[in-house]
């Protein structure tokens, strides 16, 4: 009777690991910035950019870093969720205007409403490069010390935000 | 007589190769100045994968983010980095799944030696099943009459035994 138990236990296994394998976004590649330092940058802001952005300013305070650009499908879904959450105020949410246009950055913000603090222009996309974005949009959550302690790929949900960014900033803020 | 027609073909041939050549490679990425450096940027980006198809290479993507990072790595490399210097900074930022070799560490164990430990289990199996089967074959001699009509039936005339 065993003998004949064997495969079938074999099998449930694999269907285990394939059920696991095929659940999984393969989209979503875990970045190796969690946990570390957020890399340094000094960027134009998108609005006056004669006054510049950096990372080091936010020392102090627990923030998010949402990574944007008008041509990104997904950041259009997301937008509301952003406003309504800028509103809310809980964690204020900085823009990092990636690979984009200027003018096509501005116009996307005075017509769908502009949930950032402020944005940075990350035209070159070399910040980016440094924060291992690879498709928009992309959040960080960094705390008082400019450490990255989340990252959500593709846009934020009302799930994530309400069971992970909030808590997770709420407790950072203590 | 026949060689001054010939030429001017000749010529459009060798012309219409040249333009043909020349074609092609515009059609191929940034055209290389230093093609030891370009061999070895190709080199590298081979071994990465590209985060935004994930089928494809560095070196295959037409992505912007393949296109600039391959500029990256080629822009470090002038400036003297090594092969290895140019990995390390592309896994610092996009984590080990970009690469195509992943590193021999605890956490992939698994997926390094996985393949070899069921191999060993399944030579361990068959290894184990063969000898059963061997001892299951029970060694039973002819019996004097049994060899007897082996023997008739061996030395019979063909023609006989199929009648």
């Amino acid at each position: 009777m065993i003998r004949y138990l064997i495969p079938l236990v074999l099998f449930a296994g694999l269907v285990v690991f394939l059920a696991i394998g095929l659940g999984r976004n393969p989209h979503e590649v875990p970045s190796p910035l969690i946990n570390k330092p957020a890399p340094a940058f000094q960027l134009a802001q998108l609005k006056d950019p004669s006054k510049s952005f950096s990372a080091e300013e936010m020392r102090g305070k627990v923030w998010l870093l949402n990574v944007w650009a008008s041509w990104c499908i997904s950041c259009r879904d997301e937008h509301p969720l952003l406003l309504e959450y800028a509103r809310a105020g809980a964690v204020p949410i900085y823009g990092l205007n990636y690979r984009d246009k200027r003018e096509d950055a501005l116009s996307w913000l005075s017509e769908l409403g502009d949930p950032y603090v402020l944005s940075a222009s990350d035209l070159d996309a070399r910040v980016g490069m440094d924060y291992g974005v690879y498709g928009a949009p992309e959040s960080y959550l960094i705390d008082r010390n400019g450490v990255i302690r989340f990252k959500q790929i593709g846009p934020i949900t009302p799930e994530v935000w309400e069971k992970t960014i909030l808590p997770m900033a709420k407790e950072l803020n203590k | 007589m026949r060689l001054p027609q010939i030429k001017p073909l000749l010529l459009l041939l060798i012309l219409l190769a040249s333009a043909a050549t020349s074609a092609v490679a515009q059609d191929a990425q940034p055209l290389a100045e230093d093609p030891i450096l370009e061999e070895r940027v190709m080199a590298v980006s081979k071994e990465l994968r590209c985060l935004v198809c994930q089928n494809e290479t560095l070196a295959d993507s037409r992505a912007d983010l393949a296109v600039d990072l391959r500029n990256e790595i080629r822009e470090q490399m002038k400036a003297g980095k090594s092969d290895k210097e140019v990995l390390a900074f592309v896994t610092a930022r996009y984590g080990d799944f970009v690469l195509y070799r992943p590193p021999i560490r605890p956490t992939t164990y698994l997926l390094w030696f996985g393949p070899f430990v069921l191999l060993l289990g399944a030579l361990i199996f068959l290894f184990r099943y063969v000898r059963q089967r061997r001892d299951l074959i029970v060694d039973s001699p002819l019996t004097p009459t049994e060899r007897r009509r082996a023997e008739d039936l061996l030395q019979a005339d063909p023609g006989e035994t199929s009648a």
